[in-house]
């Protein structure tokens, strides 16, 4: 067994991690305060190749693997996980469902777009009243003529208001409840379709998140992604790859927690000791250390098992829960360690903890998590 | 134009920098390394001038199997092909510059570019040595003096330019108390300065593009080079601590201490 990561994935480690040093360190506290999404730095990092990295060459994209997009969406949370997000959900839900279950003429048209940030996608399963139960969405899509009518409404959409390109999945056949479900894409500017912007989140709050309104939509059957019916099964599977970048960025966050610990800890003294030197708190790094690499170690299985086309819906299950339940206890840990500083903006640790919630909310709550995690071991068992 | 460039393996100069107790050397394990950040700007400037005038950029590293790390990387920012040194051991900077001068005599640049020192070592003797057993023109800390960012540096002249008949190269270098632009007939050595640009990050497709770029091996004994040190490092120690301030109670006493204790005023 080889534990070290591929020489060209250390290059990208240590490319994105100089990025962010410059580019993103210095601002993150700044965007999160004024919910302002970077518009600048995902160009640029749309530049680097960062948000088309599974998309294949001949498209415009890196062509790397789900390993890389775990070390790329890692390295950016420890630094900023609303940015970790833009790319984790760029990359893994809008892009991939066209890349996984496009044809070859819906990949033409938006993949060398998409691959290089020009276009950031979004992907719009999630609605006002289902979220982990898709099968209990309201939206419907029904054919008139040679075009399908899409109604409906779609909540907490990242890059709702930024997103240029929407997967939209809707029911053709209600009746048939799941196996009635089917993707379209959306393009932003279409009529009858609106986004409206989301404030006030607790946290990721320069990730964009939006609802989308969709009134009477009008798509040829060209933006039909996939085939009728299918919708839902193509979600589960791109759903299971997107689980693994969660994970990464939960990871990102854990390591956040811990190192910016242990600066603070041998900075700052009480009872004529740095406080790093007191065991409540040297254990507490201890512990965050220990399931930061643990659920490092979780994700980069259920990366690997992707990567190398094995079945790895409960592996990347594993890796989401254990993960950001890894990153909610460092990050806690963190501010406890912080003290009272730790309690305010002064220092990031509190945005990262704020950060960390929603790895355990979104692509499926951490109760999602274990039924599958249960279901799939039964199914083995 | 071919432009040979230099990308020395050194630690990250983040990384906590620790002595061995016996003062033989630096403790290596848990160190992070990465391609010398003047050699970096080498690579850069080598990238730029090739994507003006056509050409391409050849890099090449002296070191163990590791320094393939900082190769790839060199490639991945767009360098077309790297050349390795295969060696290990002790090599001073003589050693170096011997080694590179075969492999200039191997590949016949028009233009060698390097770092005006690496931030291990810190000598700044590598490059002269190299332009003097080439007999070369040598052109030492190429640099801009303005921020990147300002509208007055995108009016600038290049710190670099290569003449329009490709037989002489302008460099702009930095010296005490300001600027020296000095014309050099090319080939020619150019070293690097802090200021000349600033190297662009890896992209991921580079990654990918590098994977398959050559990596030619060369051996010291092969290029006919003694690299036998003439300098040998006999004892390396920490900087010493330093000692805690004082506070001083009002400006006369400040003024006081600067006088009868520090004798600087």
């Amino acid at each position: 067994m080889d534990f070290e990561l591929p020489e060209s994935h250390r290059i990208l480690q240590a490319s994105i991690r100089e990025f962010c040093e410059k580019k993103v360190k210095p601002f993150a506290r700044e965007w999160d305060a004024k919910e302002q999404f970077p518009h600048e730095v995902v160009r640029e990092l749309g530049q680097l190749g960062v948000m088309g990295i599974l998309v294949k060459e001949e498209y415009g994209g890196a062509g790397m693997d789900a390993l890389a997009v775990a070390v790329a969406v890692e390295e950016i949370a420890r630094y900023d996980g609303s940015l970790a997000l833009t790319v984790a959900s760029h990359n893994g839900l809008g892009t991939s469902h066209i890349r996984v279950f496009g044809n070859e003429e819906q990949r033409r048209k938006y993949l060398p777009k998409l691959a290089t940030g020009e276009w950031l996608g979004a992907w719009g399963l999630t609605e006002p009243g289902s979220g982990s139960d898709a099968a209990g969405m309201k939206t419907t899509a029904v054919k008139k003529g040679d075009v399908w009518v899409l109604n409906g409404t779609k909540m907490f959409i990242t890059q709702g208001t930024v997103g240029h390109v929407f997967v939209i999945l809707a029911l053709t056949d209600p009746p048939k409840r799941q196996k009635g479900i089917t993707a379209f894409i959306v393009e932003r500017g279409q009529k009858g379709f609106t986004q409206r912007p989301i404030h006030g989140k607790l946290g990721m709050r320069s990730s964009d998140t939006a609802e989308l309104i969709l009134e009477n939509v009008e798509v040829p059957d060209s933006a039909r992604l996939g085939e009728v019916g299918q919708g839902f099964i193509d979600t589960l599977k791109i759903l299971d790859r997107g689980r693994i970048t969660i994970g990464a960025l939960a990871v990102g966050l854990a390591r956040g927690a811990l190192e910016e610990s242990i600066r603070y800890s041998k900075e700052r003294t009480a009872f004529g000791h740095p406080i790093a030197d007191f065991q409540a708190l040297r254990w507490m790094m201890a512990d965050m250390k220990t399931e930061t690499d643990a659920a490092r170690l979780l994700v980069h299985r259920a990366a690997y098992l992707a990567d190398h086309g094995r079945p790895y819906t409960r592996e990347a299950s594993m890796a989401k829960l254990f993960a950001s339940e890894v990153a909610m206890r460092a990050c806690n840990k963190a501010v406890q360690i912080h003290g009272g500083y730790g309690y305010t903006r002064e220092f990031p640790v509190e945005r990262y903890l704020r950060d960390a919630k929603l790895c355990e909310i979104g692509e499926g709550t951490s109760e999602i998590q274990r039924s599958i995690i249960a279901r799939e071991t039964f199914k083995t068992a | 134009m071919k432009i040979l460039v230099t990308a020395k393996r050194v630690e990250d100069p983040e990384s906590k920098i620790k002595v061995k107790p016996d003062g033989t050397g630096i403790v290596q394990e848990g160190l992070k390394y990465k391609i010398n950040p003047f050699d970096e700007i080498a690579v850069e400037e080598g990238l730029r001038l090739v994507a003006k005038h056509g050409g391409e950029v050849v890099v090449v590293s002296i070191g163990g199997k590791e320094v393939h790390e900082q190769l790839r990387h060199a490639l991945a920012m767009g360098a077309h092909k790297a050349v390795w040194v295969n060696h290990t051991g002790p090599l001073d900077q003589m050693g170096v510059a011997g080694l590179l001068q075969k492999v200039v005599e191997k590949e016949k640049p028009d233009l060698v570019i390097l770092g005006k020192q690496s931030i291990d070592d810190d000598q700044n003797q590598v490059g002269q040595y190299l332009a003097e057993w080439l007999g070369w023109g040598q052109a030492t800390f190429a640099s801009k003096a303005e921020s990147f960012d300002s509208e007055n540096e995108k009016n600038k002249v290049p710190a670099l330019v290569v003449g329009a008949d490709n037989k002489t190269v302008r460099v702009v270098r930095e010296v005490d108390g300001g600027l020296a632009t000095v014309e050099c007939q090319l080939p020619a050595v150019v070293t690097t300065d802090l200021r000349l640009n600033q190297p662009r990050y890896a992209s991921l497709p580079g990654i990918m593009k590098a994977k398959s770029k050559p990596i030619e091996e060369l051996i010291p004994a092969g290029l006919g080079v003694d690299v036998t040190p003439k300098l040998t490092v006999t004892k390396m120690s920490a900087p010493p601590a330093r000692k805690a301030g004082i506070k001083v109670p009002d400006v006369a006493t400040l003024v006081e201490k600067l006088k009868t204790e520090a004798k600087v005023i």
